[in-house]
């Protein structure tokens, strides 16, 4: 409960700066953790997928998803419980504009 | 070499006595390209490197390795289970250097954090504007007594992957069927808290098909390990031959000696086939010599930039840094190798670093296509990498087969990735 209220007051502030997904030239944070599975580079063969240039509002929809428990998950619903909306959108905008 | 360090002394000497130290001219030193020196090639040295590189490749990065060879821990415990060859584990560092990096196969052996240079390869200097000691981990030779590097001829340890790995494999391959194998485990902290148990796992499962008669038995410092109830669950399903002694019931080992391959307890003694010896440890010898590390052994960080608490223009990353609640694992360190390189790009440019968001996850094997997880996701919180609550946790303790291969092989995706990423 306590938690959930921190969570929702960050979210708040954040929403009031007005920090919406213009991507930055820099990896968000946590962004950077993503790629310890999911291949940066083109031509590695792993079952893990690329997340470079996929569409930004279908990986927060996804996040979200793994969040809730929506969609089935190894580590992703426990990963995407670490991360607030604001959060998810500006590593999914930022992702979405690489290459 | 030692006479240009001369010359940049004196030339911040004669600025420095016009200016305080704090007035040096810095937009001069930033038109300079800025020098970052790394120590250590593992994946937390090479993951800073590399992400340096990507971030500005106007830095000139030179990473300073001991091994024309890196040998990746994770997944050796196949190895000496027998699912897999050393040379899986194995990975050079020529992409590494054609990717603009400067690779000198030496040691360094001392650093002058006023001058701020590094001593290698004997006498020669190099200067850095930033440096990042990513040793990994040393022994903590007769910490346990009788545990010296000749006793690890006869007891390996196998906690630095390479001919350890391939001594141990060789001794349960000759080791007879009925035979009792034994492996310590040490207290906290140490490189990667599954390891134990998954080693333990694996070697029961090469026991089970190979030599049924045998037994393991893992003497443990420790009454708590990570992934427990489902390591212990796993065991009592699949290894009714292996023992885990925990220290409640007189796990701790207090002395070993080779020539019998006993291993001492304060409960009695226990004479093994082959003995594996987890040993104490801490950061890499390189980190006390420069100052970071400190009285536990190992090495105090800001959680935001990753330098050093004791040592200024010093950053610290993987298995040698005190992490709070990250553990030390190869993801972790490429987690803060990110985050760590990305901050001194900001440093250099005298802008202030972010603050991060990290993530680990660890991958242990109980018995091939059988993986099980530990995930966190991690902040600063009072200059501590702490938690975030309600996210991270272990695998379920009732998943059906299907998740645990699902686990097994995503774990060899992750191999893939941050092999392929750090060293391809």
């Amino acid at each position: 409960m306590h938690t959930m209220r921190i969570v929702a007051a960050v979210a708040a502030l954040t929403a009031s700066i007005g920090a919406v997904p213009a991507a930055s030239p820099e990896p968000p944070a946590g962004a950077a953790s993503c790629s310890g599975c999911h291949p940066a580079s083109v031509g590695l063969q792993t079952p893990i997928p690329r997340l470079a240039g996929r569409n930004a509002a279908e990986m927060v929809q996804q996040m979200q998803a793994f969040r809730d428990g929506q969609r089935d998950a190894t580590v992703m619903g426990r990963i995407a419980k670490g991360f607030t909306d604001p959060e998810i959108q500006a590593i999914a905008a930022w992702y979405a504009e690489q290459r | 070499m030692s006479r240009k360090r001369v010359n940049r002394r004196q030339f911040l000497g004669s600025a420095a006595a016009g200016a305080s130290a704090a007035l040096l001219p810095i937009p001069a030193i930033a038109q300079a390209a800025p020098r970052v020196v790394v120590i250590g090639g593992g994946f937390a040295g090479t993951s800073v490197a590399r992400t340096l590189k990507q971030l500005n490749p106007r830095i000139v990065v030179t990473l300073i390795e001991a091994n024309r060879t890196f040998t990746a821990c994770p997944f050796s415990n196949g190895v000496i289970a027998g699912l897999r060859d050393l040379s899986a584990q194995e990975f050079g560092y020529v992409n590494v250097s054609a990717s603009g990096i400067t690779v000198a196969i030496t040691t360094a052996t001392a650093v002058d954090p006023q001058a701020k240079t590094v001593t290698i390869g004997g006498d020669a200097r190099l200067g850095y504007d930033r440096l990042v000691v990513a040793p990994g981990i040393d022994i903590r030779w007769n910490a346990l007594p009788g545990y010296t590097e000749a006793a690890a001829e006869q007891m390996p340890h196998a906690w630095k992957a390479g001919e350890q790995t391939a001594l141990l494999r060789r001794q349960l391959e000759a080791m007879e069927d009925g035979g009792t194998a034994i492996i310590s485990a040490p207290a906290n902290p140490f490189r990667c808290p599954p390891g134990p148990y998954e080693r333990a796992s694996l070697i029961a499962h090469y026991l089970k098909t190979k030599k049924p008669k045998s037994k393991l038995i893992l003497l443990d410092a420790k009454d708590r390990f990570s992934k427990q109830s489902l390591f212990l669950k796993a065991w009592a399903a699949l290894y009714p031959n292996l023992e885990w002694v925990p220290l409640s019931k007189g796990g701790k080992v207090t002395s070993v000696d080779p020539a019998s391959k006993t291993l001492v307890t304060d409960f009695g003694d226990h004479k093994a086939s082959v003995a594996n010896v987890i040993p104490p440890q801490s950061a890499g010898r390189i980190a006390a010599a420069a100052g970071v590390a400190d009285r536990t052994g190992w090495c105090p960080i800001d959680p935001v930039t990753f330098e050093s608490k004791l040592v200024p223009n010093i950053h610290v990353v993987g298995d040698a840094t005190i992490a709070g609640a990250m553990p030390k694992s190869a993801f972790s360190a490429n987690a803060q190798a990110k985050v760590c390189a990305a901050a001194i790009v900001k440093l250099l440019a005298g802008q202030t670093p972010s603050e991060p968001r990290l993530i680990n996850t660890c991958y242990s094997l109980i018995a091939p296509n059988y993986g099980i997880t530990v995930a966190g996701v991690y902040r600063p919180v009072n200059g501590v990498l702490a938690d975030i609550k309600g996210a991270g946790g272990v695998s379920p303790a009732d998943a059906p087969a299907s998740y645990r291969a699902q686990e097994a092989m995503f774990a060899e995706g992750w191999f893939k990735t941050i092999t392929g990423e750090v060293f391809g």
